[in-house]
């Protein structure tokens, strides 16, 4: 299920640990920047490997909101709407998300080129409303910035 | 007030480790590795640094109890979980200052006699992870880290551990279930992790800021440092500044600056010539204040005489314009989906306050859902393993106290949603 790169990076980083189940976390992360998302099969795979049953490892990659347990499209918009974002104008800005990509939180557009996760805050408070497009940071987001940065995105 | 925290991160290259030794970076390093371990745990004690997490425990005293327990070997974590909303004080010592902290863990593995340490970074700092790991192998290949850190025949070594998005991780026993590779739910206490932390083992969880201050209190000595600030909370601290003022941003402060100093003198005052409403001022967890209570000193001690807290320092400043039925609900979202599910009346109760605040927002509330509000947040109160729901109950309660006529307007429909 996992290809052998990821079982190799997977074990290179429980070396660095005292105990196989600490490094679960960072394994869910390198299955996840390889195949976009946490298949049921690549998280009992995961288990597998760490030798953690294969339950634990479910209860564990769900628990945590930057999982994702469904495919995502080839960009991951991940938008701050917390307080600070909200009072300058970050509900806005997921109305733009709307109408002019048809893009809903928790859904991709058709074409498969962005989803949407609507965050909790992201520690760009002073510079609100501020999001995470994969893992480039934005901030001091207006109607036409938001525009402009995901016209980079293809 | 000279920076120490903040010091040359205007420099472009101030994560580089030859621009951090040329400033007198790992000379406090140098410094603590001549003194025995114990008398590092004693300078901390003397210079009365307390952990700028939130709950303000005297650090000395966290560092001397894991000291005394002869359970080996011992771990050093770092809190760099940082998510309480309006905080975002850590972040600049984890990208432009990374060496700083690193110092400040070495120094701290050393006293403790650990040979290991984690930073548990959230997920939402990729940048910082790369820069953190940069960091970390800059400082090993100038043998401030390794086997044999400075040739004093130490062992230390450092790892970045990224969270993935789970506030419940910056309370210190979810922290370390989820270091463990659990679901971050908290552990019941005692025993306290200076005694059963990280695999069951004596650790010690600080604070980014708190490790931060340490090569400082070497630099300077305790009775310099504890002179600092408040008498009862010395040193410099970072306050995070966000909302309707006209310069938000992280200020480096003496610990106990006022609000009103910090909103009107450092951040220029309210912007667009309007008038202040309300301030949450230690991140969102923190009950919010009116303007007639500005003038408190932000510090451990004062905060809670004047009916709020200091937490991580988070100030979230909000203008007339705002509705803060909105905020309170917005707040109470967040708490509803943080609350790691372990305990029922954070689990429930929270999740009722959300749903009440919302038909009172929605303007299909009564009066009667006031009183409710309070009566459900008190059944909350004390009855949870970790402060998540303390924190969401007071959150509510400080708004009703001080704003309950925005409650009513609501109710009576006389204000149409709108912020």
């Amino acid at each position: 299920m996992l290809n052998e790169r990821v079982v190799i990076e997977i074990n290179r980083i429980k070396s660095k640990y005292h105990d196989a189940q600490s490094s679960l976390l960072p394994a869910l992360y390198v299955v996840q920047r390889e195949y976009g998302w946490l298949s049921p099969d690549a998280v009992a795979a995961v288990g597998d490997v760490l030798n953690v049953p294969r339950t634990t490892v479910k209860g564990v990659a769900t628990f945590y909101s930057m999982f994702r347990h469904k495919p995502m499209g080839r960009h991951l918009i991940q938008l701050c709407t917390n307080v600070a974002c909200m009072i300058m104008g970050a509900e806005r800005l997921v109305d733009i998300l709307k109408t002019r990509y048809g893009l809903e939180p928790n859904s991709t557009t058709d074409d498969g080129r962005f989803s949407l996760v609507v965050m909790e805050c992201i520690g760009a408070c002073a510079t609100a409303p501020a999001m995470l497009v994969d893992t480039d940071f934005y901030d001091n987001l207006t109607e036409e910035r938001i525009a402009d940065i995901l016209e980079n995105y293809k | 007030m000279e920076k120490f925290l903040l010091k040359n991160i205007e420099n472009p290259n101030s994560a580089d480790i030859a621009e951090y030794i040329k400033t007198g970076g790992y000379k406090a390093l140098s410094k603590a590795l001549e003194l025995k371990p114990s008398d590092i745990i004693d300078e901390v004690k003397r210079s009365g640094l307390r952990g700028r997490g939130g709950a303000g425990f005297p650090t000395g005293m966290k560092w001397a109890f894991a000291a005394a327990d002869s359970k080996k070997p011992k771990f050093i974590l770092c809190n760099a979980d940082e998510g309480e909303p309006g905080t975002f004080k850590d972040r600049p010592i984890l990208e432009k200052n990374p060496h700083l902290l690193i110092e400040g863990m070495i120094i701290s593995g050393y006293a403790l006699q650990a040979e290991y340490g984690y930073i548990y970074l959230r997920g939402e700092y990729p940048e910082a992870k790369d820069i953190l790991e940069d960091a970390i192998k800059q400082a090993h290949d100038k043998g401030y880290l390794g086997d044999d850190v400075l040739g004093k025949g130490i062992r230390f070594y450092l790892h970045v551990h990224q969270g993935a998005g789970a506030y419940i991780c910056g309370e210190e026993t979810a922290l370390i279930e989820s270091l463990e590779g659990r679901r971050g739910q908290p552990r019941i206490k005692p025993p306290f992790p200076v005694n059963e932390g990280f695999l069951s083992k004596p650790t010690v969880v600080n604070n980014v800021e708190t490790l931060a201050n340490i090569p400082y209190i070497m630099e300077i000595g305790a009775e310099a440092y504890s002179k600092l600030g408040s008498p009862d909370c010395p040193g410099p601290k970072l306050y995070s500044v966000s909302g309707h003022v006209k310069m938000p941003g992280v200020y480096e402060l003496p610990m106990g600056t006022t609000l009103r100093e910090i909103i009107y003198t450092h951040c220029g005052g309210i912007r667009d010539g309007k008038k202040l409403k309300a301030v949450i001022p230690g991140g969102i967890s923190t009950p919010i204040l009116p303007p007639e209570k500005i003038d408190c000193p932000m510090d451990f001690v004062s905060m809670p005489k004047h009916g709020s807290m200091l937490g991580s320092g988070a100030v979230i400043v909000f203008d007339e314009t705002v509705d803060l039925v909105k905020v309170c609900l917005r707040a109470m979202k967040f708490f509803e989906h943080e609350s790691c599910g372990k305990c029922t009346p954070c689990r429930e109760g929270v999740g009722w306050l959300r749903a009440i605040i919302e038909r009172i927002y929605n303007g299909s509330g009564t009066e009667k859902d006031i009183d409710l509000l309070l009566e459900v947040s008190k059944n909350i109160t004390g009855k949870t393993f970790c402060p998540l729901g303390d924190g969401a109950a007071g959150v509510v309660q400080g708004f009703i106290k001080d704003f309950r006529h925005e409650f009513e307007q609501h109710i009576s429909k006389q204000v149409k949603a709108a912020a």
